[in-house]
């Protein structure tokens, strides 16, 4: 597995973004601590801006690298290497500097200011959405030859994410405002990695006590152990199901 | 050695491969030939795995390489246009490639690294470099691994005299010493002392695999080029 991926590591870390990225991620956090007084407060702003910020650079950085990297992946083909494991490399390799990027730019600052379980959670949250948008993005990819089709795609992907899904659950909330959906919008939640992993983290605010009967119903399951490792487990599924399709698909590509 | 057997290829409706056969043995030196489009390309990239076919199989040294990879590690490859990571200097291109194949590696031969003059700009970033040198890299890159087959995909394509004189004379000296090499040309004069067999491509099919001798004795011409036409003109 290594070769690969270190060079791929170097070759990510030799392409400045990641490392503004990180900088950018510390200074957006360092800023929103200091600036509130209670830092629960500044881990809820944070907690706001980074699931915007890191799906949205997760999925766009990942989708122009991998096209920028074709020569490359071509290079490696006609190598005695198994294309899985070319795969499964070139996934490694992104997810890890994502997901340390995260770990420096935000770890830190919550670590530093909110070391409770609280904070943890968020942080390991945030690296999984790191990983699974970089999951996403290998599935947009292989499907699509042409790059500004495939970047096009992959921001469609994160509009629909970040803000079209939402729209479309209160739509149905308000139209069907009269019957009982809180249990159903526990399992539609699990179809939107970022609306699963705001549940799971905002539950363990205080201000989840505004969210009225929704809200004490979501409590009732996320707010359990068992519920926070099911939607643990939602979440490492958004991880591997779309790594298996992509996998499958690029083993029988024509390049 | 290499073996293809019936193998297929469309990309949506245009026809790449059709139906095609061949047996290629040890020591010879092939020329796949034919207008552009023909479907050249495509069986190089089935032969290396890059392209998958439709239908039929690739035997190489009697084993399918449908699944696997191992093979790959008897072919030196050089692409039409090759393309490496932009940032990358030549040295580390090489270094790199070297440590992929490190464990299945006997011996390096780096002849023509020294032959093109490549090890003097090492540290010349691969964007920088013109298509030519690029050409030099991928044919080093080729010959690096002493594999037994080389398949050349327009090698002298954007080298200058000089450096495909070195080629060919590469070319010509593994081939003597029993290994198999599969080129593509459009420059039929080129092959003249270069091959031994000839493929001729057309639509996806093929219209003529013979030794040279045999062409020559039956067109009568002495030139590969003449020799070809009067063959093409006859079917």
């Amino acid at each position: 597995m290594n070769k690969v991926f270190k060079y791929i590591v170097i070759d990510i870390l030799r392409n400045k973004t990641v490392l503004f990225y990180t900088l950018f991620l510390m200074v957006v956090s360092f800023t929103l601590f200091s600036f509130e007084e209670n830092t629960a407060k500044g881990l809820l702003s944070l907690l706001n801006i980074i699931l915007f910020i890191v799906p949205l650079i997760s999925i766009i950085f990942s989708t122009i690298y991998i096209y920028n990297c074709s020569e490359f992946i071509e290079l490696l083909i006609c190598q005695p290497l198994k294309r899985k494991y070319i795969w499964l490399s070139l996934f490694n390799g992104l997810a890890a500097s994502l997901s340390f990027a995260f770990l420096i730019g935000c770890g830190i600052p919550i670590l530093i200011y909110e070391p409770t379980a609280t904070g943890l959670i968020m942080i390991l949250t945030g690296c999984l959405l790191s990983v699974i948008f970089v999951a996403i993005s290998m599935l947009g990819t292989v499907s699509t030859r042409d790059k500004a089709k495939g970047i096009g795609k992959a921001i469609l992907l994160w509009l629909y994410f970040a803000l079209i899904f939402d729209g479309l659950i209160l739509f149905l909330l308000f139209q069907f405002s009269e019957y009982p959906l809180e249990k159903l919008m526990m399992v539609i939640s699990g179809f939107n990695p970022i609306d699963l992993s705001r549940i799971t983290v905002l539950l363990r605010l205080d201000v989840s006590a505004l969210m009225g009967y929704t809200g004490a119903v979501f409590k009732d399951f996320f707010g359990t152990t068992f519920g926070f490792i099911i939607s643990l487990f939602v979440l490492s599924l958004w991880v591997i199901i779309p790594l298996i399709i992509s996998t499958k698909k690029f083993q029988t590509k024509d390049l | 050695m290499i073996r293809v057997n019936n193998i297929s290829k469309s990309f949506s409706k245009f026809k790449a491969l059709d139906s095609i056969n061949i047996l290629c043995e040890k020591g010879q030196s092939i020329a796949l030939i034919g207008p552009n489009g023909s479907g050249k390309t495509t069986l190089i990239k089935s032969i290396l795995g890059m392209v998958v076919p439709d239908s039929g199989e690739i035997l190489f040294n009697g084993n399918t390489i449908k699944k696997d990879f191992h093979y790959r590690a008897e072919i030196g490859y050089m692409p039409q246009i090759g393309r490496y990571p932009d940032n990358m200097t030549i040295g580390q291109v090489f270094d790199m490639m070297k440590d992929i194949r490190k464990a299945k590696v006997v011996s390096l031969d780096e002849e023509l690294i020294q032959n093109f003059g490549l090890d003097k700009i090492y540290d010349k970033r691969m964007r920088t470099l013109s298509g030519g040198t690029r050409q030099k890299v991928s044919a080093a890159l080729a010959f690096l691994f002493n594999a037994s087959v080389l398949i050349l995909d327009e090698p002298t394509a954007g080298l200058d005299p000089l450096s495909s004189e070195i080629l060919k004379e590469k070319i010509i000296k593994e081939n003597k010493s029993g290994k198999l090499v599969l080129i593509t040309s459009h420059i039929l004069s080129e092959l003249d002392d270069l091959i031994s067999h000839l493929i001729y491509m057309q639509d996806g099919k093929i219209r003529l695999h013979k030794s040279i001798s045999e062409l020559k004795s039956e067109s009568g011409q002495e030139k590969l080029s003449k020799a070809i036409s009067a063959i093409m003109i006859s079917n």
